[in-house]
């Protein structure tokens, strides 16, 4: 049942890119009912009513889908919720009196736009060098021409079920994209659709991400911070395509 | 690849890649591949460990024993090649892996250190001011760069300590292993030493022996419950082989109270091995 | 301009009959010569479904393509949360399914307040949307056979629905996302993320390009192009509470609509049964449960009257299970309005549950008993645990609390056949546009449309009106149309950091939302519309006088951008409340207290309201004429929708 809770905050404030950032003390009362980006909501409009600048904070859906959202609460991508985006986490987690230090994903290529907001847009960049299935638009023979083992669009689905969020990145100690560049390429390795590219979407795939991100050392963190718990199964499997990548004669790749 | 998205919405590389070396040396231009190298030295030096490990318990059937173990290793293919020249083979292929592991291991953290630096606005090391409760990342992973070092710093000591006689001074018998690892681990700072490598190594070992089938993407749903297992049951075999040797001197287990033969001066391997199993039936 | 509607709303509508109107339509449509396709600019506004796959196959088609949205990444956009999935006239299974069946369908679910001719391209396209996607890698569910499997869905009486787990929108939207990632690595499609449109810009009444604002920097750009497509989506956020994502708005459709554009059927407002009800007062949105629910869920609330007990308390007798008493034959699979209009009767009468009284029951433990625990976790898990994540309780064991929410807007901009708005060069695609849905859109229908539109009606109809303008250079941007467009949006982003009132934009957000739900929510009433009417000029005149942002313009501003969206709300909300006022008769999605069915449904008035109501633009404060675009059915009767 709910009930109200005083918290006391401890957010991270940067005006711009280039400027330096600190941590600000706030002190928040809420009913455990309330989502935790209501909570940062009733902050914001507490501020402005006192004259004082927002907190900038990034959401959209608000259904853990989008992947717009996603700060790191209290050392933890997302918050202590397993599974759970920052928009989904509720306050009901949190006691009386706890403090709540609430600061951005950290990287070097996620760079702090302001407060709490970085720019992911390396993500993109990854998936434009070759996250796609090159089909022009009209080009589809019938859906039901290739059928697809119903375990491999299971698995398929199960890559493909990131949302872009940036946690795993966040939550890595070597800032590395493994899970989410491993993520798509599983998606599409798992399809019969995806195979014509695959070798090729592999390396350059992988090649963008060596470009803004660090190496993976196995220690899975990403998956116990990734919000749709994507596997790091999908990591191996990346690992091995990219080596069969690098070694197949292209030629004769659909003899595979 | 054509970049046409608005110049300033696009976070600029931290690096760019380079032009490609020929086959098979791109694959060491890549973290990934980089990874591969990681595994495959790493596999080849756990079947070194284990093998010095299981060959080093030629020790507790005595000094004669092991001096033919030793001597059998000198011997490999001898019939047909000149006399070490395997030795010497598989030791260069050791010290190959052995550096090529180091070096991708240091430039990968540096890769890593290069993406994470300054990411707090505190200098340094990524960290977050709310703590780091790590979750699924365990001791060992996260140490794979202090056990690396301890490790690298052991085995030098080892080299130079029982190859190389350095510090062992009079004491050190060229030839007699049995001797001089008696000589060297009856001393207790040595002994402690010991303990100490070889546990960080067994910790290395533990998640470098998990983590490598991931590089290496050995992965199967039906079988990857067995990774842990195999790499738990790996590192601890090594340790329970390499912790016995310190301790069974310490413990007087392993001893050589009134030793004779001096290999140096014994013209052949038979007088030697006459001597050492001499010894060993008067002792 | 002429006031004669005929003349105004010119629907073009090809001839022929049905089957054969878009076949015709597309061998009489100009062609543009493939060498000559990238020398024309379009601009799509808008990275959903349908501004990304329109993006991405005009891209592949060779035009020279610029695509806008304001998140950080083309996949954010709110297209990703649909839940259910999306119906194709394949037959798959057998069971009579037909295009003519989808059109009939979706002719009838939206109350026959859409376009016939529209309506049969939708259903005919339908089938190579699931193609398309699949060739994608969207990994769509399967039977064992590895043939893609369907479900009923939402009411229909086929299965037809083809989906990803619970999460269709969001795999049909990143197949769309890659196909653009594509041509933006093919260099086709130049990309701009965190750009706002603030303004569209006409030059001789020919959309010549828009006015957007970087949300990073605040610089006001100009850019030009041939064509400028909206692919904006809806504005179920004048609400404030629903389902929609926080930052979805009217502005791009409402600026087009302010420089010309006619907005139509502005009160058509879908409402979804199957949310999760707002547990405080400052709840910032509502979460939708997928509607594919209630293929297992039995809707009841308890018969007493402020029922206090907890649901297992409650014997099977005195439990109401209104909707299968109500309506024999669908039970709970009624459509939306039905099923919703139901749940606010029963709430309003006090028999509400949960503790602010605000939801129904929707209990899964008769399916649970007859299925096995596993079985409705294979089909509904995801949901479940979304459910109990937001809620905290958990569905397996007591049932979900549910209640209708906002959730797509039938109503938009108007377009003809081509999806061209009243300014030649314009075009609306997706939930933008008024289009396809009638007065009530059929569950799994938008992501359909979104996509039907983006990939394969859009890139056709574009060449149409592109054709005539080979040769004709873009209109520069230093051309004073551009130069003053940019100006007024600088002046108007001071423009808000001056007023320095008292209340933040949000506020004032919420307070409009509460109006608009009151007065044009589920059910619409005269008085209540008056009252709407005078109340939100009211708040509009406050909010322009006492709203509060602070900080600048030259960074990220988050409440800054906000203001001038919720100024569009006011001045949409004043709009619907006009169209509701004026459309005497109910119908899908807008029901109207006075004209119901002595058993309390909707109820049409064909004589006079078989119309597309589209209003245009005056000025500030002025009311807006209504133009009126008959709708013609030459192939289906009109019949009162019953599902007893």
């Amino acid at each position: 049942m709910s009930e109200t809770i005083t918290v006391n905050l401890k957010i991270w404030r940067q005006e711009g890119p280039n400027t330096k950032g600190s941590f600000e003390k706030y002190t928040q009362q809420i009913t455990t009912e309330a989502s935790f980006l209501e909570m940062i909501d009733l902050l914001n409009e507490e501020l402005n009513n006192q004259g004082l600048e927002p907190v900038a904070i990034e959401s959209d859906c608000r259904e853990g889908i989008c992947g717009t959202c996603g700060v790191m609460i209290n050392g933890q991508a997302h918050g202590p919720r397993k599974a759970t985006t920052t928009c989904q986490l509720h306050m009901r987690e949190f006691s009386d009196g706890d403090e709540i230090v609430i600061e951005p994903f950290r990287a070097v290529s996620f760079p702090v736009i302001r407060d709490l907001v970085v720019d992911r847009s390396p993500f993109d960049q990854i998936i434009e060098s070759g996250g796609y299935i090159s089909v022009n638009t009209g080009a589809a023979s019938d859906a039901n021409l290739t059928p697809v083992p119903k375990e491999a669009a299971d698995q398929a689905f199960d890559a493909a079920a990131c949302i872009g969020c940036g946690a795993c990145v966040a939550a890595c100690p070597n800032s590395a994209a493994q899970l989410f560049t491993s993520a798509k390429l599983a998606h599409m390795a798992s399809l019969p659709q995806g195979q014509a590219e695959r070798w090729k979407r592999t390396e350059s795939m992988v090649g963008t991400m060596e470009e803004f991100f660090g190496s993976c050392t196995n220690h899975g963190e990403c998956h116990e911070a990734c919000p749709k718990e994507i596997n790091l199964d999908f990591i191996a499997f990346m690992n091995r395509d990219y080596m069969k990548a690098k070694v197949k004669n292209r030629a004769l790749s659909g003899q595979r | 690849m054509t970049q046409t998205t608005t110049e300033r919405y696009r976070v600029k590389p931290i690096r760019q890649s380079r032009r490609e070396w020929p086959f098979p040396l791109n694959l060491y231009q890549t973290a990934v591949g980089r990874k591969w190298v990681m595994a495959l030295t790493g596999i080849g030096l756990l079947g070194f460990v284990l093998i010095h490990m299981i060959g080093n318990l030629h020790v507790y059937e005595g000094p004669a024993k092991m001096h033919e173990y030793a001597e059998s290793l000198r011997n490999l293919g001898s019939g047909i090649l000149p006399r070490s020249l395997i030795l010497w083979l598989l030791r260069l292929g050791l010290m190959v892996m052995f550096a090529l592991h180091l070096h991708s291991a240091i430039t990968l953290k540096e890769m890593s250190r290069k993406s994470s630096l300054n990411a707090s606005f505190q200098g340094g090391e990524k960290k977050y001011e709310g703590g780091r409760e790590y979750i699924a990342a365990n001791y060992a992973s996260r140490t794979m760069r202090w056990t690396g070092p301890i490790i690298a710093l052991f085995l030098f000591y080892h080299l130079a300590d029982l190859t190389w006689g350095w510090w062992l001074g009079d004491d050190f018998v060229p030839g007699d292993p049995y001797h001089n690892l008696y000589s060297s681990l009856s001393r207790i700072p040595v002994a402690i030493f010991y303990v100490v490598a070889n546990m960080a190594l067994a910790w290395h070992i533990f998640h470098g022996a998990w983590s490598m089938f991931q590089s290496l993407g050995i992965n199967n749903p039906k079988y990857n419950h067995l990774r842990k297992g195999f790499a738990a049951s790996f590192a601890g075999l090594i340790l329970l082989g390499n912790l016995s040797f310190p301790i069974m001197t310490q413990a007087n287990l392993i001893d050589e109270d009134e030793r004779l033969c001096q290999v140096n001066d014994l013209a052949s391997n038979d007088e030697i091995l006459a001597c050492l199993t001499k010894q060993l039936e008067d002792h | 301009m002429a006031k004669n509607n005929n003349t105004v709303l010119n629907s073009r509508v090809p001839d022929g009959s049905l089957e054969e109107k878009w076949e015709n339509h597309k061998f009489s449509m100009k062609l543009v010569n493939p060498n000559n396709k990238r020398k024309f600019d379009v601009i799509v506004v808008g990275t959903g479904l349908a501004g990304a796959s329109a993006a991405a196959s005009l891209g592949e088609l060779g035009y020279k393509v610029k695509a806008f949205t304001f998140h950080d990444s083309p996949r954010r956009a709110h297209s990703i949360a649909a839940q259910g999935g999306i119906n194709a006239a394949k037959n798959y299974k057998n069971d009579g399914d037909s295009v003519y069946r989808l059109f009939y369908d979706t002719i009838k679910g939206g109350d026959y307040r859409s376009r016939e001719a529209n309506v049969h391209r939708l259903a005919e396209v339908s089938t190579n949307i699931i193609d398309q996607a699949t060739a994608q890698g969207v990994p769509f569910a399967r039977e064992y056979g590895g043939l893609l499997d369907n479900r009923s869905f939402g009411g229909a009486q086929v299965s037809r629905t083809f989906y990803a787990r619970g999460q269709t929108g969001q795999q049909l939207l990143l197949g769309a996302y890659s196909a653009m990632m594509r041509q933006v690595s093919a260099g086709s499609v130049e990309l701009h993320t965190r750009s706002e449109l603030l303004d569209v810009v006409t030059k001789d009444g020919r959309a010549c390009g828009i006015v957007t604002r970087d949300l990073l920097s605040g610089e006001v750009v100009a850019h030009s192009a041939h064509a400028v497509v909206l692919a904006t989506g809806g504005y179920g956020n004048v609400y404030f509470l629903s389902t929609n994502a926080m930052m979805s708005n009217v502005t791009a459709a409402w600026r087009a609509h302010r420089r010309g554009a006619f907005f139509a059927n502005p009160c058509y407002t879908q409402i979804h049964p199957t949310c999760i009800p707002a547990s405080d007062d400052f709840q910032s949105k509502l979460t939708l449960m997928s509607e594919s629910l209630r293929n297992d869920g039995r809707i009841w609330v308890p018969k007493a009257f402020d029922d206090s007990r907890v649901a297992h308390e409650i014997p099977e007798n005195e439990r109401d299970y209104y909707l299968e008493t109500k309506y024999p034959a669908f039970g709970n699979l009624v459509p939306r309005d039905v099923a919703s209009r139901n749940a606010k009767n029963v709430v309003d009468q006090g028999h509400g549950v949960g503790p602010l009284k605000n939801g129904v029951y929707l209990d899964f433990s008769a399916a649970i008993q007859r299925d096995g625990h596993s079985a409705i976790s294979a089909k509904y898990g995801n949901l479940f645990d979304m459910y109990e994540s937001i809620t905290g309780e958990n569905p397996y064991e007591a049932p979900m609390r549910i209640y209708p929410a906002i959730h797509y807007t039938m109503g938009g901009v108007w377009v003809d056949y081509n999806l061209m708005t009243t300014i030649p060069g314009l075009y609306a695609i997706g939930e933008a546009n008024f289009s396809d849905h009638g007065a009530n859109r059929l569950g799994a229908s938008a992501l359909m449309q979104g996509l039907a539109d983006g990939y394969f009606v859009l890139p056709y109809t574009i060449g149409d009106g592109l054709a005539d303008q080979l040769g004709q250079p873009a209109v520069p941007t230093d051309d004073p149309v551009f130069t003053n467009a940019v100006q007024g949006i600088e002046d108007e982003t001071s423009k808000w950091l001056s007023i320095n009132g008292t209340r933040s934009v949000d506020y004032f957000h919420r307070e409009l939302g509460r109006l608009v739900w009151d007065h044009i929510g589920m059910s619409r009433n005269k008085e209540g519309l008056e009252k709407a009417k005078s109340e939100i000029a009211a708040l509009k005149e406050e909010f322009f006088s006492d709203v509060r942002v602070l900080g600048s313009a030259d960074t990220l501003n988050l409440s800054l951008e906000k203001a001038g969206r919720v100024s569009d709300f006011f001045e949409l909300a004043e709009l619907m409340a006009q169209d509701a006022l004026e459309r005497e008769e109910s119908c899908g999605g807008h029901f109207r207290e006075e004209h119901q069915t002595s058993e309390g449904e909707a109820q049409r008035d064909d004589e006079n309201f078989t119309h597309v109501a589209a209003w245009e633009w005056k000025e500030q404060n002025v009311l807006q004429t209504r133009h009126v675009e008959e709708l013609e059915f030459e192939n289906v009767t009109l019949t009162q929708r019953s599902y007893k």
